[in-house]
């Protein structure tokens, strides 16, 4: 079995108002020296054979997963059977 | 003219949009299931609002892989025109038929009333029977309504003149204070108000009729000059 992460996250520059709320929540508690706080997606993938994996992933993530107007993605990709 | 009303799980304003077509303007409508394959022989398509898919992943990120969209993108391509209102228009965006994306309101607020749009091109087959710069009251009713493009894509909706309408006090962020866009070609229009919603007095405005009244007037050019 093979695990993918995919995090996805709001560009730079395109407005995050979950991100600015849960910032304004924080200064609220009393935790100082936060500047900034953007919220994003953790998608987990399972696929049962690597075979052309990350080609595979990049074109889920560019065609579905994220929208690329808007969003960023990064993924990690981990094997994850026993030894 | 025979309109389509695509019907995906979870749209709600499929039923206004049917009655705007059927009843209002008085034309021929049939509700198309999105699993049909096939949209073709229609002289518009509508697509509805709502929460199709419930907005799992991104408002209309799962209809525009639906079997109807394959159509829709030919259709669109033909130039049959096209109109997608609140979801409708998200998942015009989402299918690629329209630049940009709709993000939360920056208030993070679901909004629901009535808008003043200003009519910024009367000169779409959509708008022809509204003034320039009219100002016309829409109702909206959206929660991701918030229009974000880049500053190029910005440029060439203006170079081109593909804002149709903005909003006269902008209410959920978007750039520009854009309601409206179309594409280049001019027969794709996406708007997050809803002009079916008002179609008759009693629903208290009817400045939406006319969009609708637009189309059939074009239409019916078309149709006089290729008979």
């Amino acid at each position: 079995m093979i695990n993918v992460n995919v995090h996805i996250t709001l560009k730079e520059g395109v407005l995050d108002p979950e991100g600015k709320a849960i910032e304004g929540s924080l200064h609220n508690l009393g935790y100082e020296g936060i500047e900034d706080v953007r919220v994003g997606k953790l998608i987990n993938l399972t696929f049962d054979n690597s075979d052309r994996i990350e080609e595979k992933v990049e074109e889920i993530c560019r065609k579905l997963l994220a929208n690329p107007v808007i969003e960023n993605y990064t993924y990690t990709i981990e094997d994850g059977v026993a030894k | 003219m025979r309109f389509a009303v695509v019907v995906f799980p979870g749209s709600n304003c499929d039923r206004d949009m049917y009655h705007a077509a059927k009843d209002a303007l008085g034309e021929e409508a049939t509700l198309v299931w999105y699993q049909e394959e096939s949209l073709a022989g229609y002289d518009a398509i509508l697509i509805p609002g709502g929460f199709s898919y419930g907005d799992y992943l991104r408002c209309g990120a799962m209809a525009s892989t639906s079997p109807i969209v394959r159509s829709l993108r030919e259709e669109a391509e033909n130039g049959t025109p096209i109109l997608g209102v609140c979801n409708g228009f998200q998942i015009l965006l989402e299918a690629g038929l329209l630049p940009g994306a709709l993000l939360r309101n920056k208030q993070l607020k679901f909004l629901c009333h009535y808008e003043t749009l200003i009519v910024q091109n009367n000169q779409t087959q959509f708008t022809s029977l509204y003034e320039e710069n009219e100002a016309i009251q829409i109702p909206i009713a959206h929660g991701e309504g918030n229009y974000y493009c880049d500053d190029e894509t910005l440029q060439q909706l203006k170079r081109n003149n593909q804002i149709v309408f903005t909003y006269q006090n902008n209410p959920n962020g978007s750039v520009s204070d854009i309601a409206g866009i179309i594409n280049e070609q001019g027969n794709v229009l996406g708007m997050m108000p809803h002009p079916e919603r008002a179609t008759e007095s009693i629903l208290g405005s009817e400045d939406g009729l006319k969009l609708f009244k637009s189309m059939l007037v074009n239409w019916r050019d078309q149709y006089a000059k290729n008979a």
